[in-house]
């Protein structure tokens, strides 16, 4: 049971004393602020979406989250506000009002999440030009078709000069360290190895969009959980000549906007990982460390031999991403050690792609995820390829007998083809609801051929 | 006409104001959850259960099982076929018992420990398998027409099978329900349902009262779309006996991978059919078996399995047609209503056979669409003439037209021929769909009008609000019926206190029937106010006017309605009024598969294209033109709004959304994010949507139609526009292709067609 204090509509609050996994959607429904909706428990609906005050820069940005995967502990020292908020003086706000005139709501229950997010949007502080509608992406609606929504989001103008928008002058809430019996949100990577080294069993948790959903939807229960959101250095990112360096606590969304002149690829991989609302709290380090088969950024990183930053209680140390997966959801780390950056070794490849073949084209899970990367010598001839793939084994892993067969050759049909049997050779997909091992096996072949097709 | 303006409760919507039945939770001081203890087998006899554990733990209250049942312990809703406490599993992840515990936590944990010993048996998983047991929940059911031996002489004959998938509902807001004993002793239940009459029925037929004793009040759903017309009545049994037994408020609420395994979906079929065409594309005969996967009981399956039947034929002439039907059962949750109501499986069937012809006759597909179409003065195979059958020919005529069509398939195969990794496809199809309740007895509504002293106005009516805008349009009827501004309406919850023995809100009927009811009893009370106003304008009663809340006469000062209300309760004039409607004309006989079931048809057409890629199967719905006859619309925001979500709800149904149950019969997507529905990726990028000028409906409220169900079939353009994009792969040859179109199916159907040959 942990106290928890923050602010919420621009009230301080202060919880009572709560189990430890309660989450903050059911804190706020117990609370009367019923607007935020159950739909899936799982982050892929969207319905119980809230705004929190995030940094962006030296000022802040409303940033939307799913109420549902965050566990109230973790807001200690948080702003957040809820659907209820926003009509202020019985006015609705200029997002209520297009989304209500615009048939944007049918039976309404998912309509204050889209109402969340769009709004977030529409007082994003880099906003240049109309509301994006695919900052809606991870909220589902099930009567509308979405074409309304989409109306509503594009009759929208600037965010009016109002106390919400006055408010992202300031920055974001510090948040301070904590220490109890069951929750820590140490400020330091070294504090936090140490927990992990006193406190073997306990979980880490960054944005909590994994953790979250193995609470609610495996009913898994952790004694200690311990927060990544107060480690600066975590959410560092940098870049100069020789790497890209990512915090492994940074969220996607940030990433992206931090590394605005990356290669197309990251824009592939980033605009199909999860959605937005889900991108605004998930980090590299949270994807990599929980080492699914299917997880995204494995693929991409693999193929730009990436290398993880990893702390624990023997130092510090540095190891290649493609020898860090060792098994069905096993890694590399030892006891108590953690990821701290992810580290892109430049320059990037010449040619470098991401793909993702899932049943539906935004907010899905990958049947297969790939991603391939080819540098050249001044004849055009492969001198370092990069097959890699997800979704194909217990790991996301590369291809290396494809990535040997074509090293001197030139990228053509007969290359891509002798990939092709090499892939076919090497990989055993398993056959699951996403997808059969034949689709799995004759995609990520085929996904070869695209990559040359189309460059 | 003027205007409905946006939703009834649109502003609670978008404030979060608007409530649910969960959102009540904090009304009830004592409340106690209910968590079922599951089975963990597909099929197995239930040996023993053992609650010791559970009762001894902190925070269990109690365990319901089939002892604490003092009335009939069963929740099916025709056949009591469904026992609340089965002692044979009958699907995965079955409720035997429910725990209900202080807190959901405490009932999940107590769920944990209750321990069962089952027996497994084997499992009926699949048709096929249904098919070779010889289990059936229902049938054979036969409808014939003419003499179907004819197509044994056809020019082209064929045979084929074709495999439909089912559809989660995935309703936003899951199945819930409140129960509590109210304060003079009855059981009171708040719950999100489609048909709080039925509801009030279980709820009575298992605690043995007579239903004046249980009341069931439905404040609106999120989302409903069939799930919640007989498959919310569970719940509300549950949590109606567990208020009984403990005295305390009760909630049932299923988590959303809860609701996936328990409840029904629509119904996947096979069908298996022999066909013959003549050289010119009439269709000469059909011998088709439908075979629909009821699972475990019979639900509504049978007029599920009756409405396929009736809309084999979707707008064309069959003239010689032997359908036979069965319902299989498995062992799966209970598959029911879905928005089309087997419907749509039926119209795939046709739309299907004739691609196929259309291609082995080397004809255009929408060419032999045209030449089927049915004419003013057919009939249907089961009877019924074809009221209005020239406006196939007329929406055809007209969206052809306005989406360019002819222009553009030719642009496309111009694309196509220089593009050999992603084709192009456009493909256009009707709809015909029968609206009325089959079951005739449904065919009745009853509302309630109460007018007060000062002008304003509450609506009781039977029908529930679940997004589909039943209160937006009755809100109107009522306010121009009454002659006051739409603000003096209040729509209030429906509720089995106000308006009795209703019907589902469903088969597209709510506000035809509803509507009409409201507009009864509100012209009842405009005619008893006319006298009144009569008197206090000095005029005679034919002269007074009802307008905007304005009560006038020619030549007299005008009254607020307000002021004649007061008048007419000092007068002694009774100011509420109950309505009543029952829909004419209607008739039917399922043993002899023949008869009206229908009050009309409504119609529409659909343009669809869409872009496959080869590479991985992916496909793109480029643009969607609609056209649908809604009469004369009521409401052109809501109305729009069903045809919009309705074909992005056949979309979803015929590409991405797919169910598949493993080989232990558990539900291998049972959650968001193993099943997916159309997001923001399946929206059109071009979405045209318009109404058919000129198509009032006599003998329809205010000259409407229906709009719910009809519109999501006309996604079947889409899935026949990928038809036509995989052929463009290969030859234009046949092409074979179950449903759903996932980016797997569409992969391997444009391999098989590359293996057929080069494009012609």
């Amino acid at each position: 049971m942990v106290a928890v204090q923050f602010l919420l509509n621009g009230r301080p609050v202060s919880a009572p004393p709560v189990p430890l996994q309660t989450t903050l959607l059911d804190y706020l429904r117990g609370e009367g602020l019923t607007g935020a909706k159950d739909g899936c428990a799982e982050g892929e609906c969207g319905a119980c979406t809230v705004l929190l005050v995030a940094p962006h820069d030296s000022s802040s940005a409303y940033r939307a989250v799913n109420s549902c995967l965050m566990f109230l502990p973790m807001l200690a020292g948080h702003e957040i506000h809820t659907v209820e908020d926003l009509a202020r003086d019985n006015k609705l706000c200029e997002v209520q009002q297009a989304m209500a005139a615009a048939g944007g709501s049918q039976c309404g229950y998912c309509t204050p999440g889209f109402v969340m997010n769009l709004f977030a949007e529409q007082y994003r502080p880099d906003r240049a030009g109309l509301c994006d509608p695919h900052q809606m992406g991870g909220n589902l609606c099930r009567c509308t078709g979405y074409r309304p929504i989409r109306d509503a989001a594009l009759s929208l103008g600037p965010a009016p000069a109002d106390a919400f928008q006055a408010r992202l002058s300031r920055p974001s809430p510090r948040l301070l360290a904590l220490r109890s019996a069951g929750f820590s949100r140490p400020e330091s990577v070294e504090e936090c190895v140490q927990i992990l080294v006193e406190d073997p069993a306990a979980k880490l948790v960054a944005g909590g969009t994994d953790v979250g959903v193995e609470s609610n939807q495996r009913g898994s229960r952790w004694a200690h959980l311990v927060s990544l959101e107060a480690i600066e250095e975590l959410r560092e990112f940098s870049e100069n000549d020789d790497r890209v360096l990512i915090g492994a606590g940074l969220p996607f969304t940030d990433i992206l906007r931090r590394w605005w002149n990356a290669p197309a690829a990251v824009a592939e991989w980033l605009l199909t990982f999860a959605s937005p609302t889900v991108r605004n709290r998930a980090t590299l380090g949270g994807n990599l460390g929980n080492a699914s088969p299917i997880g995204d950024s494995a693929p991409l990183l693999l193929a730009l031999d990436a290398s993880l930053h990893l702390a624990g209680p023997a130092g510090r140390r540095t190891i290649l991403l493609h020898e860090f997966f060792t098994g069905y959801r096993k890694t590399a780390l030892n006891p108590a050690e953690l990821i701290t950056a992810i580290e892109i070794p430049k320059p990037i490849p010449a040619l470098w792609r991401f793909f993702k073949v899932s049943k539906r084209r935004m907010d899905d899970i990958s049947t297969v995820a790939a991603s391939m990367a080819l540098s050249f010598d001044e004849q055009r001839r492969i001198t370092r390829a990069r097959f890699a793939f997800g979704g194909v084994a217990d790991r996301s892993l590369r291809v290396l007998s494809a990535e040997e067969i074509v090293i001197g050759q030139p990228w053509t049909k007969p290359t891509v083809e002798a990939a092709q049997s090499a892939i076919a050779g090497e990989l055993k997909p398993m056959s699951d609801h996403r997808g059969s091992a034949a689709y799995r096996l004759a995609v990520a072949q085929s996904l070869v051929e695209k990559f040359w097709h189309e460059g | 006409m003027r205007d409905s303006g946006p939703h009834e409760s649109a502003r609670g919507h978008v404030t979060g104001a608007a409530l649910y039945t969960d959102d009540l939770l904090g009304r009830f001081p004592r409340l106690l959850h209910a968590w079922p203890v599951c089975a963990p087998h597909a099929h197995a006899a239930l040996l023993r259960l053992d609650t010791d554990a559970a009762l001894a733990t902190p925070g269990v209250c109690t365990v319901l099982t089939g002892a604490d049942v003092p009335g009939e312990g069963n929740t099916g809703a025709n056949r009591h076929d469904e026992p609340m406490f089965p002692l044979e599993a009958m699907h995965h992840q079955q409720a035997v018992a429910w725990v209900l515990g202080e807190t959901l936590e405490a009932a999940q944990r107590g769920a944990a420990l209750v321990r069962a010993e089952y027996e497994e048996l084997p499992p009926i998983l699949t048709i096929e398998a249904a098919i070779a047991a010889d289990s059936y929940l229902s049938g054979p059911h036969r409808m014939v027409r003419g003499d179907v031996s004819a197509l044994e002489r056809s020019a082209l004959k064929f045979e084929g099978e074709l495999r439909i998938g089912g559809q989660e509902h995935f309703y936003l807001e899951t199945q819930c329900a409140i129960a509590w004993l109210d304060e003079t002793g009855g059981v009171s239940v708040q719950c999100s349902t489609q048909h709080p009459a039925e509801a009030q029925e279980i709820a009575a037929r298992v605690l043995n009262l007579p239903r004046s004793q249980v009341t069931v009040e439905c404040l609106r759903m999120g989302g409903a779309f069939g799930g919640k017309e007989v498959q919310s009545n569970p719940w509300v049994a549950v949590a109606a006996l567990g208020a009984w037994k403990t005295g305390r408020p009760v909630r049932v609420r299923l988590t959303r991978k809860l609701d996936m395994a328990l409840t029904g979906k629509r119904h996947p079929y096979l069908i298996r059919y022999a066909t013959g065409f003549a050289e010119d594309g009439r269709m000469e005969g059909l011998r088709a078996t439908l075979y629909s996967d009821g699972g475990w009981s019979l639900d509504l399956s049978e007029p599920i399995l009756w409405r396929s039947m009736f809309h084999c034929d979707n707008a064309y002439l069959l003239p010689n047609v032997e359908l036979t039907g069965y319902v299989c059962r498995t062992h799966k949750t209970s598959q029911t209503a879905f928005r089309g109501f087997g419907g749509p499986q039926g119209m795939l069937a046709i739309e299907e056979i004739l691609d196929q012809a259309a291609r082995r006759l080397g004809m255009r597909p929408e060419a032999i669409r045209e030449r089927n179409f049915y004419r003013e003065g057919n009939s249907t195979h089961y009877g019924q003439p074809v009221k209005d059958a020239s406006r196939i020919q007329r929406i055809w005529d007209e969206l052809k037209a306005s989406s360019s069509f002819e222009a553009r398939r030719e642009e496309i195969a111009r694309w196509n021929a220089d593009s050999p990794y992603r084709k192009r496809g456009i493909a256009m199809t009707p709809v015909k769909f029968g609206v009325s309740f089959t079951a005739t007895f449904f065919n009745q509504a009853g509302a309630l009008v109460l007018i007060f002293r000062d002008g304003s106005v509450q609506v009781n009516h039977g029908g529930t609000e679940m997004g589909q805008g039943l209160n937006t349009k009755v809100r109107r009827i009522a306010a121009e019926t009454l002659g006051v501004p739409l603000e003096a309406i209040r729509l209030m919850p429906t509720n089995t206190g106000k308006v009795p023995n209703t019907a589902p809100t469903a088969a597209s009927a709510g506000t035809d029937l509803n509507g009409a009811a409201v507009a009864n009893a509100c012209s009842e009370l405009r005619e008893r106010l006319r006298e009144v106003a009569a008197a206090l304008l000095d005029c005679a009663a034919v002269e007074v006017q009802f307008e905007q809340g304005r009560v006038s006469a020619p030549g007299k000062e005008p009254l607020p309605f307000g002021r004649v209300c007061e008048e007419a309760y000092r007068r002694r004039v009774s100011l509420s009024a109950e309505g009543y409607y029952r829909t004419p004309e209607i008739h039917y006989d399922p043993k002899t598969g023949r008869g009206r079931p229908f009050y009309y048809f409504a119609y529409g057409a659909a343009v669809s294209e869409v872009e496959l890629e080869s590479f991985t199967g992916d496909c793109r719905v480029r643009r969607v033109d609609l056209l649908e006859d809604v009469g004369d619309s009521l409401a052109e925001v809501i109305d729009r709004g069903q045809l919009e979500g309705g074909f992005v709800q056949g979309l979803g149904w015929l590409t991405i959304e797919e169910l598949l149950w493993d080989s232990h019969g558990r539900l291998a997507t049972a959650g968001a994010s193993t099943y997916k529905l159309p997001s923001w990726s399946e929206l059109p990028e071009v979405f045209k949507v318009s109404f058919l000028p000129r198509a009032t409906e006599p003998g329809v409220i205010f000259g409407s139609k229906a709009v719910g169900e009809p519109p999501l079939m006309l996604a079947i353009s889409a899935r026949e526009a990928i038809r036509e994009a995989i052929a463009a792969f290969g030859s234009g040859g046949p092409v074979h292709l179950d449903s759903p179109a996932t980016p797997e199916r569409i992969f391997f159907a444009i391999r098989a067609q590359q293996e057929q040959g080069g494009p012609a």
